[in-house]
C-alpha cells in the first residue's frame, strides 16, 4: 500500500496528550526494548556463524567423538538454534546468564554469573570514576576554551584535545605506562589486586586507567562544549546581558551556562555511552580485573555463552544509556516535549 | 563543481599541513620501508630484549626479532586493512542509502531499520562478537569494521538523496527515460559526492583505531605476523627491559591517526562543516 508522507496528510485536530512526557518515555523505552530484542537475536546468530559448533571449538585439537558428544549433550547443542535461542534469553530475563564454556574442556563447570559478579563492581569503579572527573573537567574547560577564543591558551586547548580524541585507547595506555610506570616508577604499570579484594582498597591502580579513558572521552566532551558554548555567547541575550552592564563572569556563568548546558547534557550521556568501548580496551592494556577483560579473553577462546550473556548485558547498559541521553534532553528543552515525532 | 585549489584549501591552514607531511610520511614508510629491513621481519636475528645497537638500530624483540625490520613491514596492515574496510563501508553504505533515499516503497523502511540496530550496537561489542563467531582473521576484522562504518554513511546518503531527487535535473533525466541506474549513478551520486566524503578522514581515524584495537587485543591478525598494533601487545611484558619495541609502534600509530585526523578536521573546515560534533567510532 502506498503512503503519503506525513506531512500531506491533514490533521484538522491535533489530539493534545495529557502527558506527552510520559508518552515520550514510555515510546523511548519500548522501542529500546524492541531494538534490544533484534540485538539479542544478532548476538546469539553472530557468534555461532562459524560452521562446526561451539563444542569443537572449545575442545580443539584434543577432540574425541565421545568428549564432543558429552560436550554437545551438557550444552544443548543437539536441540535446533531457536529453541537454544528461547532458552538463553527466557533464561537471561530470568536472571540465569547460563554455563560459561570455558571450564567445560577439564570438567570444571562455572556459570557465567559466578565468573562476573567480582568483577561488575571493578568495572563500575573504573566508569564512575572516569565520569566524576569527565564532566567537571569537559564543562570546566570547555567554557574557558570559549570564553577565550581566538587566544592561544583556546588554541592550546583546541589543538591539543583534537590529537588526542585520535588515539586509541591502548596506545594511550601503553604511552602512558612508558612515562608513568617504565620511566618515572610513579604508578603501577598493571592492575594487580588480591583475589577477592575490591580494586577501591588499591586506588593507586585506578589513576593510569581512568586517565586513559578520560583522554579520548574528555577531549571530544570540551570540543563540544566549546562549540556549544560559542553558539549561546552569539546570542542576543548574551548580548543584551553585556550591554546591561554585567560583569563577563556573570554573563557567563549565569546566562550563557545555563542554556549552553542542554546540548552539553546529551553530549555529556553519549561520550558515557562511548566509554563502553574504550573500558573494554584499557582493562586489557592494563590487566584491569573488570568484566571487559574477562570478555576479551572468553573471545579469544570463543567461550560464546560468555560473549552471549556479558555481549547482551553492555548491550542493554548502551541503549539504555542512549534513551537517557534522549530523555534528559526533553526535560532540558520543555518545547521538545510537545513536539510530534 | 568546485575547482581543484578550492578543494586543496584545506592545505593552506598550518595544522592541516602538518597532518597532510606526516600522513604523506607514513605513506611513504609503509610503501617503501620493506625494501629497506636490513633483516626479514619474521626471522630471528638475535638474543631476545636488546637494546639498540649498531647491528639492531631499535633493537630486538621478546623473541630476538629486528624491531627496525618489524617496524619498516609492520605499517601495511594498519593502512592497507583501515583502507579497505573505510572503501568497502563506502560501497555499502553509499549503495544502501542511494536506494533507501530514491525508493519510495517499503524497501526504505525495512533497510533504514535494519541500519538502525547495526547502530544499536556498541562498534567494538559488534567486532568481538565477530571474532566469537567467525574467528579471528583480517577477512572477518575488515567486514567487521565496514559493518560497523556503513550505517552512518547509508543514513547520510539516504538523506542527501531524498534532497536531490526531487530536484529538476533529475524529474528531467526520469522523464527523459533514463534507468533507474543511471539515474542513481550519473544525476544523484554526483551531486552528493561533496557531502557524502566530507567525513571521510574521521571515518578512516575510525577504521584505524578500530583495526588498531582488535590487533592488539589479539583477536585479529595472527603472530607472526608483524603489525605495529601486535607488536605492542607481544613485546607489553619486556617493557622494562627494552622499552623501544613498544614505544616506536605506539608512537607511529598515534601519529598516523593524529595526521590523519588533523587532515580530515581542516578539509571540514574548509567545506564550512565542523567536526566538533561527529565522533569517531569506538
Amino acid at each position: 500500500m502506498a503512503e503519503l508522507a506525513p506531512e500531506l496528510l491533514a490533521e484538522p485536530v491535533r489530539t493534545r496528550w495529557r502527558y506527552p512526557v510520559a508518552r515520550f518515555v514510555a515510546r523511548r523505552v519500548a522501542a529500546g526494548v524492541a531494538t534490544l530484542f533484534v540485538v539479542s537475536i544478532l548476538l546469539f546468530v553472530g557468534t555461532e556463524v562459524l560452521p562446526g559448533d561451539v563444542a569443537t571449538a572449545i575442545l580443539g585439537r584434543n577432540s574425541t567423538p565421545q568428549g564432543l558428544a558429552a560436550l554437545r549433550r551438557e550444552l544443548h547443542l543437539e536441540q535446533p538454534a531457536p529453541t537454544r535461542y528461547w532458552n538463553w534469553l527466557s533464561g537471561f530475563v530470568q536472571g540465569d546468564l547460563g554455563t560459561s564454556a570455558t571450564g567445560q574442556a577439564t570438567g570444571t563447570k562455572t556459570t557465567v554469573s559466578a565468573r562476573i559478579s567480582g568483577r561488575v563492581g571493578n568495572t563500575v569503579a573504573l566508569a564512575l570514576l572516569t565520569i566524576a572527573f569527565l564532566v567537571p573537567l569537559s564543562i570546566g574547560l570547555g567554557v574557558l576554551s570559549a570564553t577565550k577564543v581566538g587566544r592561544p591558551l583556546d588554541h592550546g586547548i583546541t589543538l591539543t584535545s583534537l590529537a588526542v580524541i585520535s588515539l586509541p585507547e591502548f596506545v594511550t595506555g601503553t604511552l602512558l605506562i612508558l612515562l608513568f610506570a617504565v620511566w618515572l616508577g610513579l604508578l603501577p604499570g598493571v592492575s594487580i589486586i588480591p583475589i577477592g579484594k575490591s580494586v577501591l582498597s588499591q586506588p593507586r591502580i585506578l589513576v593510569l586507567p581512568v586517565m586513559t579513558l578520560l583522554a579520548a572521552s574528555l577531549a571530544q566532551t570540551i570540543r563540544m562544549v566549546r562549540a556549544s558554548m560559542l553558539e549561546v555567547l552569539r546570542s542576543d541575550y548574551i548580548e543584551w546581558a553585556r550591554l546591561a552592564g554585567f560583569r563577563e563572569r556573570r554573563v557567563v556563568l549565569r546566562y550563557a551556562l545555563r542554556n549552553g548546558l542542554a546540548p552539553t547534557v546529551q553530549v555529556l550521556t553519549l561520550n558515557i555511552q562511548w566509554l563502553v568501548g574504550g573500558i573494554i580496551v584499557t582493562e586489557y592494556v592494563f590487566g584491569y580485573p573488570g568484566l571487559g577483560q574477562a570478555l576479551v579473553q572468553a573471545v579469544s577462546v570463543r567461550d560464546v555463552p560468555f560473549v552471549q550473556s556479558v555481549g547482551l548485558l553492555i548491550a542493554i547498559v548502551y541503549i539504555s544509556l542512549n534513551i537517557v541521553a534522549d530523555l534528559l534532553v526533553v526535560f532540558l528543552v520543555p518545547k521538545l516535549r510537545t513536539a510530534q515525532r | 563543481m568546485t575547482t581543484l585549489a578550492a578543494r586543496l584549501r584545506f592545505a593552506r591552514t598550518g595544522s592541516g599541513r602538518v597532518g597532510l607531511a606526516v600522513a604523506a610520511l607514513l605513506v611513504v614508510l609503509v610503501a617503501f620501508g620493506p625494501f629497506f629491513a636490513p633483516h626479514s621481519p619474521s626471522a630471528i636475528a638475535g638474543i631476545p630484549f636488546q637494546r639498540p645497537s649498531g647491528e639492531f638500530l631499535l633493537g630486538t624483540d621478546s623473541l630476538g626479532r629486528d624491531v627496525l625490520s618489524r617496524i619498516l613491514w609492520g605499517g601495511r596492515s594498519v593502512i592497507g586493512l583501515s583502507l579497505l574496510a573505510t572503501a568497502l563501508a563506502y560501497a555499502v553504505g553509499t549503495t544502501i542509502g542511494l536506494v533507501a533515499g530514491y525508493s519510495r516503497t517499503l524497501v526504505d523502511p525495512v533497510l533504514m531499520r535494519g541500519v538502525d540496530v547495526l547502530l544499536a550496537f556498541p562498534p567494538l561489542l559488534f567486532l568481538l562478537v565477530l571474532a566469537t563467531g567467525a574467528g579471528h582473521s583480517k577477512v572477518a576484522l575488515v567486514l567487521g569494521v565496514a559493518a560497523v562504518n556503513f550505517p552512518s554513511i547509508a543514513r547520510i546518503v539516504r538523506a542527501a538523496t531524498q534532497t536531490v531527487s526531487v530536484r529538476g535535473y533529475v524529474e528531467a533525466a526520469i522523464a527523459r527515460g533514463e534507468r533507474t541506474r543511471s539515474v542513481l549513478g550519473r544525476e544523484i551520486l554526483p551531486n552528493i559526492l561533496g557531502t557524502v566524503l566530507a567525513d571521510i578522514g574521521l571515518r578512516l581515524t575510525g577504521s584505524i583505531i578500530l583495526i588498531a584495537s582488535v590487533n592488539f587485543l589479539g583477536l585479529g591478525l595472527q603472530p607472526p605476523a608483524a603489525d605495529w598494533a601486535l607488536m605492542i601487545s607481544e613485546n607489553r611484558g619486556g617493557l622494562t627491559l627494552q622499552p623501544w619495541m613498544v614505544a616506536v609502534p605506539a608512537l607511529l600509530i598515534a601519529s598516523l591517526t593524529i595526521a590523519v585526523n588533523l587532515v580530515a578536521d581542516a578539509v571540514a573546515r574548509s567545506l564550512g562543516t565542523s567536526t566538533e560534533l561527529k565522533r569517531v567510532a569506538r
